[in-house]
């Protein structure tokens, strides 16, 4: 049996249960089916008009259902049923008594459209002012979306139902806050505050407002026909990314922990790392340096050099800017090993599902250690000449598959990667 | 399981900087003074009958010198990455390219302020019986702003932070109301206590000048109306005024403020925080209980600094509490500063750092009797902040010996 601490003399943090739902379907079997089968989870939205949108197609969860129905309420429904799965799997605690903390990725929390418009309906008459609106929110007849609408309602609400131990931590570091939800459950492990952490990242925020928002800064895809082909991660023809969403569920357990009450081992969080880029609100820096630093200290974190990296879970956004730039990235890190380790970008099927694909990505990346197997890149029809990876296009690919890194990028200079081993070193 | 005690043989944090932008002034001595003066800014007519704390104007171009970048931001965030700026002026470590490449960011965050007039315009014209299918969504892409979106979302106020400072560290933030103040503090205290971290950049920021704020408030009838009362007198007529408020700490190891000759207005030594469920009476007074429990021992002269409200049940919950304490001198932030919500927990370590840095507690400000005069300089504070609806949290200031 190998020590149950790391390098750095720190408690090694293993994966004890997991749990997704994405576009493709509930759960990691038909994800995994689907996934390495090429098949996409992107299509017409149809939960609203896409009149007088310019994108018009996106990964949504459709088979679930949340009555009466918000963004929030579907990322709080999806948040507990990817959680039940990872329980159910790890086995740790008793029903509603989960041993550790709750670590949740979430979008942003707002009033959204639904309910604004019943605020307007109910003042009735036009010609009214905000103030109106105000006017009438009082006296208990929306008390209800008080509660819905805090930011901290969706944590509340899986800490009391799961049981997690503490103040549940809501965060969102936008687009990397699935991997950062994993690494502060890693960091409470390792300093020896907790022997468990569950970590949750969920977003189901495909909603009329989300969409005109990116697509007023020109991010997503408008390849609308067919919505299956238009998230095209590494292609010459790409033109932005596809909002999708997704949950994703991790039982984090120290290894001594874990093996302590026997538990299966599905993977090992090897190490974390975080680096801000303080250049632009949506854009990289130029020279890439605060992503390359966010390579090299997660490399650093899990005490591995680049040699030991056998596939790389990219960020793949599919927009003209991140493919590029994470390429660029990449190379200055693994050199020459950057035209040669598999890469691939599950968001070529299932699209970006933004707060929770930090989370989602890392389960995928946890399913090809188990099965050796990447999934393909689908849509890799026209390879960008200048991004040279060696993208697994289209067909998955069986390889040997000991260190993965998965790699999130977001607004706000956020960047944060994480790598991903199937033993404990 | 999830708190942060410093142990035997984890470092002392000290608080080496403080930044604070309210309603009573910006800057350390302003506040100081408006406290001893037991002055408070509230608005009574501006958004009637709601009552407000709005911010004391401040000249935004002296820590956002670019007009892209202030432009680029809704209120909550200019507040915050001002008061940011204070606090990094404050440690004395402002432009300091070395420290700033690493310095950790843990930021507590609300978001989204909306426009005002899309919104009522959406409304209107749909109580006209525009019911086109498109008709939102067409309304959407041609009226909101392209960035309006970037000064809405949470993280983006870390992220201005970063850009109008250089900050090159990690960047966390979180949400969840009250709470996710404290929670802030505890996870950078627990990082730099661990020695994940040297020194952390933490705080908060909110706009309480917000109708939008006030409708969502609204919905659970939380909002104080008609006439302002100290925190402690609502009992009767409960309720809070949204205040307007920016507090930022530095936060940093002993020995990486020795290396670089800080010096600390005072120590860290504990930030506990939990989620009480509050489905009973008295389910929120016994966390509190634990929570206190939980903190180092205190044997030095003591006060409590409280984040409390006004709202109900929650206020008079924390004053079962604070009745078990009577040893510890009580001052609420909310009477002076109104609730600033993420930025409470904060500000009240902000406050709790200054009086012990000043040898005095600020005087009371309090109908009730529930705040009494303290005598003599205070060495540990107890800073509480129980959310309105949620969260629990609670830390230790100490004076460094």
């Amino acid at each position: 049996m190998t020590a149950p601490r790391d390098k750095l003399g720190r408690p090694v943090v293993v994966v004890t249960g997991m749990g997704i739902m994405t576009s493709l379907g509930a759960g990691k079997a038909e994800n995994w089916s689907k996934l390495v089968a090429g098949e996409s989870g992107i299509r017409t939205i149809t939960r609203f008009p896409v009149d007088g949108l310019k994108t018009t197609m996106a990964g949504t969860v459709d088979f679930v259902s949340v009555d009466p129905f918000s963004s929030t309420g579907l990322s709080e429904r999806m948040a507990e049923l990817v959680t039940e799965e990872a329980l159910e799997q790890a086995g740790i605690g008793a029903k509603g008594d989960f041993p550790g903390p709750l670590f949740l990725a979430v979008a942003p929390v707002e009033v959204e459209w639904p309910q604004r418009r019943e605020l307007g309906r109910t003042v009735g008459a036009p010609d009214f002012t905000y103030d109106d609106l105000l006017r009438i929110s009082g006296g208990g007849k929306f008390s209800a979306y008080h509660h819905r609408f805090m930011f901290g309602s969706v944590a509340a609400h899986l800490a009391e139902t799961f049981g997690t131990k503490g103040s549940p931590i809501s965060l969102s570091t936008a687009c990397a806050s699935g991997a950062t939800s994993i690494q502060l459950g890693v960091e409470a492990i390792r300093r020896g505050e907790t022997d468990a952490a569950l970590c949750v990242a969920t977003d189901g925020t495909v909603n009329p407002e989300a969409l005109v928002r990116f697509s007023l800064l020109s991010a997503l895809s408008t390849q609308n026909d067919p919505p299956q082909a238009a998230s095209r991660p590494f292609s010459k023809n790409r033109d932005g990314f596809v909002m999708a969403e997704g949950a994703g569920a991790l039982v984090l357990e120290s290894y001594e922990a874990a093996l302590a009450r026997g538990a299966k081992i599905l993977g090992v969080i090897a190490g974390c790392g975080e680096l801000t880029d303080s250049f632009h609100r949506t854009r990289s820096s130029p020279d890439g340096k605060p992503i390359i630093g966010c390579m090299n200290k997660t490399l650093a974190d899990a005490g591995m050099t680049p040699d030991q990296i056998d596939h790389i879970n990219a960020h793949g956004t599919a927009t003209p800017e991140n493919d590029k730039m994470e390429f660029n990235t990449t190379s200055a890190v693994f050199g020459d090993l950057a035209q040669k380790i598999p890469v691939t970008s599950n968001k070529s099927m299932v699209g970006h599902t933004i707060s929770a694909a930090g989370a989602v990505e890392a389960i995928f990346s946890l399913l090809t250690l188990e099965h050796q197997r990447i999934p393909p890149t689908i849509n890799y029809e026209t390879p960008d000449p200048t991004i040279l990876f060696n993208v697994v296009g289209n067909k998955a690919r069986d390889a040997r598959v000991t260190a993965v890194m998965s790699n999130s990028f977001g607004f706000g200079g956020q960047n944060a990667s994480l790598i991903l081993t199937r033993e404990p070193a | 399981m999830t708190d942060t005690v410093s142990k035997p043989g984890q470092t002392e944090v000290w608080i080496t900087g403080i930044g604070l932008a309210t309603s009573l002034g910006e800057g350390l001595d302003a506040n100081w003074a408006a406290l001893q003066e037991k002055r408070i800014n509230v608005d009574e007519t501006g958004f009637a009958p709601f009552i407000v704390h709005p911010l004391l104007p401040v000249s935004f171009d002296s820590q956002i010198p670019k007009k892209g970048d202030q432009r680029q931001m809704e209120a909550w965030q200019r507040i915050g990455v001002y008061a940011a700026g204070l606090a990094l002026d404050s440690a004395g470590i402002k432009g300091n390219k070395d420290i700033l490449s690493k310095i950790d960011m843990v930021v507590a965050a609300g978001g989204g302020e909306r426009d005002l007039n899309v919104d009522t315009g959406v409304l209107n014209a749909e109580a006209r019986g525009a019911n086109a299918p498109g008709f939102l969504n067409e309304r959407l892409m041609s009226d909101l702003r392209p960035t309006l979106f970037l000064a809405q979302l949470s993280n983006l106020l870390a992220g201005n932070i970063a850009i109008v400072n250089g900050l090159g560290g990690t960047s966390r933030t979180f949400m969840g109301e009250e709470v996710a103040g404290a929670d802030a503090l505890r996870i950078a205290l627990s990082r730099i206590a661990s020695g994940e971290s040297d020194i952390a950049l933490v705080g908060g920021s909110h706009n309480g000048e917000r109708k939008d704020l006030l409708v969502l408030y609204e919905f659970g009838d939380f909002n104080l109306k008609d006439k302002f009362a100290p925190v402690w007198a609502r009992k009767d007529h409960p309720g809070f005024a949204l205040g307007s408020a920016g507090a930022f700490l530095v936060l940093e190891s002993k020995a990486h403020a020795e290396a670089r000759g800080a010096k600390p207005y005072a120590k860290l030594s504990s930030v506990v925080t939990d989620l009480a469920r509050r489905k009973q009476s008295g389910d929120m007074e016994a966390t509190l209980e634990k929570l206190w429990d939980k903190l180092p021992k205190r044997a030095g002269k003591g006060a409590i600094i409280s984040g409390a409200s006004g709202a109900e049940p929650a206020t008079s919950e924390e004053r079962d509490f604070l009745k078990k304490h009577t040893d510890f001198p009580v001052r609420a932030t909310g009477t002076m500063f109104g609730h600033t919500m993420e930025t409470q927990f904060p500000l009240g370590i902000a406050l709790a750092a200054l009086s012990i840095s000043r040898g005095a507690l600020f005087p009371p400000n309090d109908s009730t009797g529930t705040e009494i005069e303290m005598q003599g300089a205070p060495t540990q504070i107890v800073v509480v902040g129980a959310g309105h609806w949620r969260g629990e949290g609670m830390a230790l200031v100490e004076a460094v010996d």
